[in-house]
Protein backbone atom coordinates (compact mmCIF):
# COMPACT_ATOMS: atom_id res chain seq x y z
CA UNK A 1 0.00 0.00 0.00
CA UNK A 2 1.03 3.62 -0.56
CA UNK A 3 0.85 6.26 1.91
CA UNK A 4 -0.49 9.09 0.73
CA UNK A 5 -2.22 12.70 1.19
CA UNK A 6 -5.47 13.50 -0.33
CA UNK A 7 -5.16 16.68 -2.24
CA UNK A 8 -8.62 16.93 -4.14
CA UNK A 9 -10.95 15.12 -6.46
CA UNK A 10 -11.89 14.73 -9.80
CA UNK A 11 -15.10 14.66 -11.32
CA UNK A 12 -16.03 12.79 -14.52
CA UNK A 13 -19.81 12.64 -15.80
CA UNK A 14 -19.07 10.60 -18.99
CA UNK A 15 -16.81 6.98 -17.69
CA UNK A 16 -16.97 3.19 -17.55
CA UNK A 17 -19.86 1.89 -15.80
CA UNK A 18 -17.51 0.15 -12.83
CA UNK A 19 -16.67 3.60 -11.62
CA UNK A 20 -20.14 4.18 -11.23
CA UNK A 21 -21.12 6.20 -7.90
CA UNK A 22 -17.41 5.91 -7.04
CA UNK A 23 -15.96 8.82 -5.19
CA UNK A 24 -12.83 9.70 -7.11
CA UNK A 25 -9.52 11.24 -5.21
CA UNK A 26 -6.09 12.80 -6.10
CA UNK A 27 -3.47 11.45 -3.90
CA UNK A 28 0.20 12.45 -3.58
CA UNK A 29 2.62 10.27 -2.00
CA UNK A 30 4.55 11.06 0.61
CA UNK A 31 7.57 10.14 2.69
CA UNK A 32 7.91 9.36 6.08
CA UNK A 33 8.49 13.01 7.27
CA UNK A 34 5.21 13.86 5.12
CA UNK A 35 6.78 15.66 2.32
CA UNK A 36 5.28 15.38 -1.20
CA UNK A 37 7.48 12.61 -3.51
CA UNK A 38 6.62 11.19 -6.72
CA UNK A 39 3.67 11.72 -9.13
CA UNK A 40 0.04 12.07 -7.87
CA UNK A 41 -2.76 9.34 -9.10
CA UNK A 42 -6.25 8.88 -8.82
CA UNK A 43 -7.96 6.16 -6.55
CA UNK A 44 -11.39 5.77 -5.46
CA UNK A 45 -12.56 6.26 -2.57
CA UNK A 46 -14.05 3.52 0.43
CA UNK A 47 -13.34 5.09 3.94
CA UNK A 48 -15.12 8.82 3.18
CA UNK A 49 -11.74 10.42 3.43
CA UNK A 50 -11.64 14.01 2.00
CA UNK A 51 -8.64 16.51 0.75
CA UNK A 52 -6.19 17.16 3.27
CA UNK A 53 -6.35 13.38 4.75
CA UNK A 54 -3.70 11.66 4.67
CA UNK A 55 -4.45 7.56 3.58
CA UNK A 56 -3.12 4.25 3.16
CA UNK A 57 -4.15 3.19 -0.56
CA UNK A 58 -4.46 0.12 -2.37
CA UNK A 59 -2.67 -0.23 -5.51
CA UNK A 60 -3.55 -3.85 -7.07
CA UNK A 61 -6.49 -4.41 -9.00
CA UNK A 62 -7.37 -7.95 -6.90
CA UNK A 63 -7.72 -6.27 -3.68
CA UNK A 64 -10.18 -3.93 -5.01
CA UNK A 65 -12.31 -6.22 -6.26
CA UNK A 66 -12.42 -8.23 -3.49
CA UNK A 67 -13.50 -4.70 -1.30
CA UNK A 68 -15.53 -3.11 -3.99
CA UNK A 69 -17.67 -6.93 -4.57
CA UNK A 70 -18.49 -6.39 -8.42
CA UNK A 71 -17.23 -9.16 -9.77
CA UNK A 72 -14.38 -10.32 -11.49
CA UNK A 73 -14.16 -8.05 -14.39
CA UNK A 74 -13.60 -4.27 -12.88
CA UNK A 75 -11.01 -1.75 -14.02
CA UNK A 76 -10.06 -0.12 -11.01
CA UNK A 77 -6.39 -0.32 -9.59
CA UNK A 78 -6.14 2.13 -6.93
CA UNK A 79 -8.70 2.03 -3.56
CA UNK A 80 -7.99 4.40 -0.42
CA UNK A 81 -8.85 1.56 2.68
CA UNK A 82 -7.54 3.68 5.05
CA UNK A 83 -7.44 7.13 7.00
CA UNK A 84 -4.04 7.60 8.85
CA UNK A 85 -4.26 9.22 12.56
CA UNK A 86 -0.92 9.07 13.33
CA UNK A 87 2.84 8.12 12.30
CA UNK A 88 5.65 6.80 14.65
CA UNK A 89 8.76 7.70 12.17
CA UNK B 1 -5.37 5.27 -12.31
CA UNK B 2 -3.89 8.57 -13.28
CA UNK B 3 -4.61 11.82 -15.26
CA UNK B 4 -3.54 11.92 -19.02
CA UNK B 5 -4.28 14.44 -21.98
CA UNK B 6 -5.23 12.89 -25.44
CA UNK B 7 -3.00 14.46 -28.47
CA UNK B 8 -4.29 12.33 -31.24
CA UNK B 9 -5.85 9.16 -32.48
CA UNK B 10 -3.26 6.04 -33.71
CA UNK B 11 -4.17 3.94 -36.84
CA UNK B 12 -2.81 0.65 -36.99
CA UNK B 13 -4.28 -1.40 -39.93
CA UNK B 14 -2.46 -4.72 -39.01
CA UNK B 15 -2.93 -5.92 -35.31
CA UNK B 16 -3.38 -8.43 -33.32
CA UNK B 17 -6.97 -9.97 -33.69
CA UNK B 18 -8.19 -8.78 -30.49
CA UNK B 19 -7.25 -5.49 -31.05
CA UNK B 20 -9.76 -5.19 -34.72
CA UNK B 21 -12.30 -2.43 -34.00
CA UNK B 22 -10.66 -0.85 -30.80
CA UNK B 23 -10.06 2.73 -30.58
CA UNK B 24 -6.28 3.19 -30.01
CA UNK B 25 -5.45 7.37 -28.61
CA UNK B 26 -1.45 8.60 -27.80
CA UNK B 27 -2.12 9.81 -24.31
CA UNK B 28 0.21 12.19 -22.48
CA UNK B 29 -0.06 11.42 -18.95
CA UNK B 30 -0.14 14.16 -16.39
CA UNK B 31 -0.55 15.38 -13.05
CA UNK B 32 -3.30 17.50 -11.13
CA UNK B 33 -1.79 21.01 -12.80
CA UNK B 34 -1.46 18.95 -16.43
CA UNK B 35 2.15 18.91 -16.23
CA UNK B 36 3.38 16.03 -17.90
CA UNK B 37 4.39 13.14 -16.39
CA UNK B 38 6.76 10.55 -18.44
CA UNK B 39 6.41 9.40 -22.30
CA UNK B 40 3.66 9.11 -24.90
CA UNK B 41 1.44 6.00 -24.13
CA UNK B 42 -1.14 4.58 -26.80
CA UNK B 43 -4.33 3.38 -24.59
CA UNK B 44 -7.40 1.86 -25.88
CA UNK B 45 -10.66 4.03 -25.64
CA UNK B 46 -13.61 3.18 -23.63
CA UNK B 47 -15.79 6.20 -23.22
CA UNK B 48 -15.61 7.75 -26.62
CA UNK B 49 -12.64 10.39 -25.80
CA UNK B 50 -11.46 12.43 -28.60
CA UNK B 51 -8.05 14.58 -29.10
CA UNK B 52 -7.73 17.49 -26.16
CA UNK B 53 -10.01 15.91 -23.77
CA UNK B 54 -8.71 15.24 -20.00
CA UNK B 55 -9.45 11.94 -18.90
CA UNK B 56 -8.54 9.33 -16.76
CA UNK B 57 -6.59 6.10 -17.57
CA UNK B 58 -6.24 2.41 -15.43
CA UNK B 59 -2.99 0.66 -16.54
CA UNK B 60 -1.71 -2.69 -16.30
CA UNK B 61 -4.26 -6.10 -16.14
CA UNK B 62 -7.01 -3.62 -15.02
CA UNK B 63 -7.39 -2.11 -18.57
CA UNK B 64 -7.83 -5.39 -20.19
CA UNK B 65 -11.10 -5.63 -17.79
CA UNK B 66 -12.21 -2.17 -18.51
CA UNK B 67 -13.12 -4.30 -22.71
CA UNK B 68 -15.61 -6.63 -23.58
CA UNK B 69 -14.10 -9.29 -24.60
CA UNK B 70 -11.79 -8.99 -21.23
CA UNK B 71 -8.96 -11.08 -22.85
CA UNK B 72 -7.60 -8.28 -24.77
CA UNK B 73 -3.80 -7.53 -25.02
CA UNK B 74 -3.85 -4.18 -23.61
CA UNK B 75 -2.01 -2.29 -20.95
CA UNK B 76 -3.72 1.10 -20.86
CA UNK B 77 -7.47 1.76 -20.58
CA UNK B 78 -9.29 5.45 -21.03
CA UNK B 79 -12.02 4.89 -18.61
CA UNK B 80 -13.56 8.39 -18.42
CA UNK B 81 -13.38 11.95 -19.39
CA UNK B 82 -12.84 14.03 -16.12
CA UNK B 83 -15.38 17.43 -16.12
CA UNK B 84 -13.45 18.77 -13.26
CA UNK B 85 -10.22 18.86 -10.72
CA UNK B 86 -10.89 20.19 -7.54
CA UNK B 87 -7.49 20.76 -5.48
CA UNK B 88 -8.06 23.29 -3.18
CA UNK B 89 -4.30 23.03 -1.88
CA UNK B 90 -3.55 24.50 -4.89
CA UNK B 91 -6.03 26.91 -5.68
CA UNK B 92 -5.06 28.81 -3.03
Amino acid sequence: MKYCRVIGSVTAAVKHPAYAGQKLMLCQPLDSAGTDTGDTFIAVDSVQAGPGDVVVVLTEGNGVRQILKQGDLVPIRSIIVGIVDSLDA
Amino acid sequence: MYLGVVQGTVVAERKVEALVGKKLLLVQPVDDRKQPIGPLQVAVDTVQAGEGDLVYLVGSREAALALDPWFTPVDAAIVGIVDGVHNPERSA
